[in-house]
């Protein structure tokens, strides 16, 4: 074999046109594999869904009742709690994320940042199983303290009722999402705030503007779509979560105005029944929440997508 | 316009020649207002880093006492003795496969993104829309793929089955990651490749993969970390006829045995003894994502040392 630079002859010319086609042909055919994996997965998931997809229609995204004995399966609650799981988890999560973008892009010390930035990234490192664990055993107490509290001061909202007996709740769900998607956000949205070019950022200090209105003057209408594009990427990685969710929401279908209330999701329900189905319809129903999780996934993907190449356009227009 | 109007000097600020030159009281409010946006600032920060050292120190604490060298080198024996050897390699063994699998895949994505296709080709924009898509797949969504894809035709679970699952999760990361890395190679080095009339192939090789070898190994260890702690493609691809014993054959009717899923059924358990055992794989588990996490950041620091000089 001749050394990875031999001086081509004939012969080394043609085995670097066959060596250039097979290597054009396996990065060709990887590529195609990640296509062709998602239309598959599409597939598969249609394919098994059709039972319950025959059977049900498109009510079963608005029917309640979720009783596999009698053959019946709506999402109705699924999509309910998880839409109300993953909005709470923004409304927390997108604050605080975009705070510590902040702090980590504009001012915190390098010596600081390069210290925090890494930790906080490292929250999205722990693994789900971890966090529904340790929400379960940590977390459900501490909402079971924190809750009656929280129902005395804001009872008069319908969102903070009755506190529930256990813990475990919707409220739970949230919290341990929020942290889950705390890192992504604030990770993105301090990449994000690096990129304003030092000069507007000076600019504006030399007007006399303060720290703070450099950011809501600058830093945030900059950023706007690039963050908004973060925030998607948070709320679909939220409402995909399966099994942290499962430990800590209680798997009731039943949609309550309260955050205190037990609740599901369509991704906690997948994994809190997949094993133990006990009809054909109901392993189709799991599989038709999985469709609609599909559904959801491509569009925040996509929407981010779109947000964030908007962004790019804007960004290259100034 | 609000935003420009917000920095301007109002018109209460038009410089009055006589004025003193010190803070009136509407600066003094805006530079409190400004102190304030960055003392809630730096307590979101301190927060997030707290409920990091919480979540951390909660499984260490409540881990520790679990974790002994027999933990780590006996199989579990009834519901609650025992440890978690047979988990451990287990789930080594998944994540080596799925990994395996990843990894090659996701480098040829990340070259035919750089090399073959050009930044503004369709085939590259539908190959980076499906990467995208693919990342933002819900992972129990990916079980369920690998379900219907393996274990229906199969009838079982499999070892495989969650390889593949946990391959499909890490594809997409070591894909983006080996892109980004491969376009910073300098372009100077395949067109110095270039002018040596040196083929496409050699080119790619030995002079841009050594280049990016690092960063990629970087996305490759975070995948692989992130593939580690994934539960629920096991849960429904790999969980329910994992036994006591060490299993290590993929294709076997027993699955194999592996972290994620001994916690979780381990916590279900109404034992005391099995959730300090939980705990104590909680611990080994957390311990490997971190150590992985802290190797990929000094790869990476090395690597960008070597590719700046």
């Amino acid at each position: 074999m001749p050394g990875l630079f031999s001086r081509g002859g004939k012969r080394a010319r043609r085995a670097g046109r066959l060596g250039d086609r097979i290597l054009f042909a396996l990065c060709a055919l990887a590529g195609l594999l990640v296509v062709l994996t998602l239309v598959d997965v599409a597939y598969q998931l249609i394919s098994n869904a059709n039972p319950s997809i025959s059977r049900f229609g498109l009510g079963f995204l608005v029917h309640q009742r979720w009783a596999p004995f009698f053959n019946v399966e709506g999402a109705a609650t699924l999509i309910y709690g998880t839409v109300v799981c993953s909005l709470m988890a923004l409304v927390l999560a997108t604050p605080l994320g975009i705070a510590i973008g902040l702090y980590l892009s504009m001012m915190a010390s390098p010596r600081v940042r390069v210290t925090v930035g890494p930790l906080v990234e490292m929250l999205a490192a722990v693994p789900s199983i971890i966090y529904g664990f340790w929400g379960l055993i940590v977390l459900v107490p501490f909402v079971q303290h924190l809750e009656p509290g929280l129902h005395g001061a804001l009872g008069f909202i319908p969102l903070f009722g009755t506190p529930s007996p256990t813990g475990i709740s919707v409220f739970a769900a949230g919290l341990v999402l929020t942290i889950m998607i705390l890192p992504i956000i604030s990770a993105l949205s301090r990449d994000l705030f690096m990129t304003v070019p030092q000069d507007l950022k000076d600019g504006a200090a030399a007007l006399g503007a303060t720290p703070w209105e450099i950011i809501r003057g600058i830093v945030l209408p900059t950023t706007a779509s690039g963050v908004t594009a973060a925030v998607v990427l948070g709320l679909g990685r939220a409402l995909g979560e399966a099994i942290a969710v499962a430990l800590v929401i209680g798997d009731v279908s039943a949609i309550h105005a309260s955050l205190f209330q037990t609740g599901s999701t369509l991704a906690e329900r997948i994994a809190n029944q997949f094993l133990g189905t006990s009809t054909k319809l109901q392993g189709a129903s799991l599989f038709y929440c999985g469709v609609i999780l599909l559904v959801i996934g491509m569009l925040t993907s996509a929407g981010a997508r779109v947000i964030a190449r908007r962004f790019d356009v804007a960004r290259t227009m100034t | 316009m609000s935003a420009a109007s917000d920095i301007a000097l109002g018109d209460s600020m038009l410089p009055d020649p006589t004025a003193p030159l010190t803070a009136s009281g509407n600066l003094r409010r805006r530079a409190a207002v400004s102190r304030l946006v960055e003392l809630s600032a730096t307590g979101a920060a301190l927060a997030a880093v707290a409920v990091l050292a919480i979540v951390v120190y909660g499984v260490i604490v409540r881990g520790a006492s679990a974790l002994s060298l027999s933990f780590v080198t006996t199989n579990p024996s009834g519901l609650a003795g025992g440890g978690i050897f047979n988990s451990l390699i287990g789930s080594l063994e998944i994540v080596a496969l799925g990994a395996a699998l990843a990894v090659p895949v996701g480098i040829l994505t990340g070259l035919y993104l750089t090399e073959f296709a050009g930044p503004q080709s369709r085939s590259a924009g539908a190959l980076k829309l499906a990467l995208d898509m693919m990342q933002g797949l819900p992972t129990i969504v990916v079980g369920l793929f690998v379900y219907g894809l393996i274990v229906i035709p199969q009838h079982h679970d499999s070892g495989l089955a969650g390889a593949i699952a946990l391959a499909i999760i890490m594809l997409p990361l070591i894909a983006r990651s080996s892109q980004e890395v491969l376009l910073l190679v300098p372009g100077t080095l395949r067109e110095a490749a270039d002018a040596l009339g040196v083929s496409r192939w050699r080119t790619v090789l030995g002079v841009i993969l050594p280049t990016a070898m690092g960063g990629i190994l970087t996305g490759a260890i975070l995948a692989t970390a992130r593939g580690a702690g994934e539960t629920a493609p096991l849960l429904i691809c790999d969980s329910i006829f994992n036994p006591n014993t060490t299993q290590l054959n993929p294709f076997s009717v027993h699955g194999v045995p592996n972290v994620p899923m001994f916690i979780y059924t381990s916590f279900d358990l109404p034992l005391t003894q099995a959730v300090t055992r939980a705990w104590g794989a909680a611990f080994a588990l957390l311990t490997f994502v971190l150590l992985a996490n802290i190797l990929a950041r000094v790869v990476l620091a090395r690597s960008r040392a070597k590719m700046s000089g």
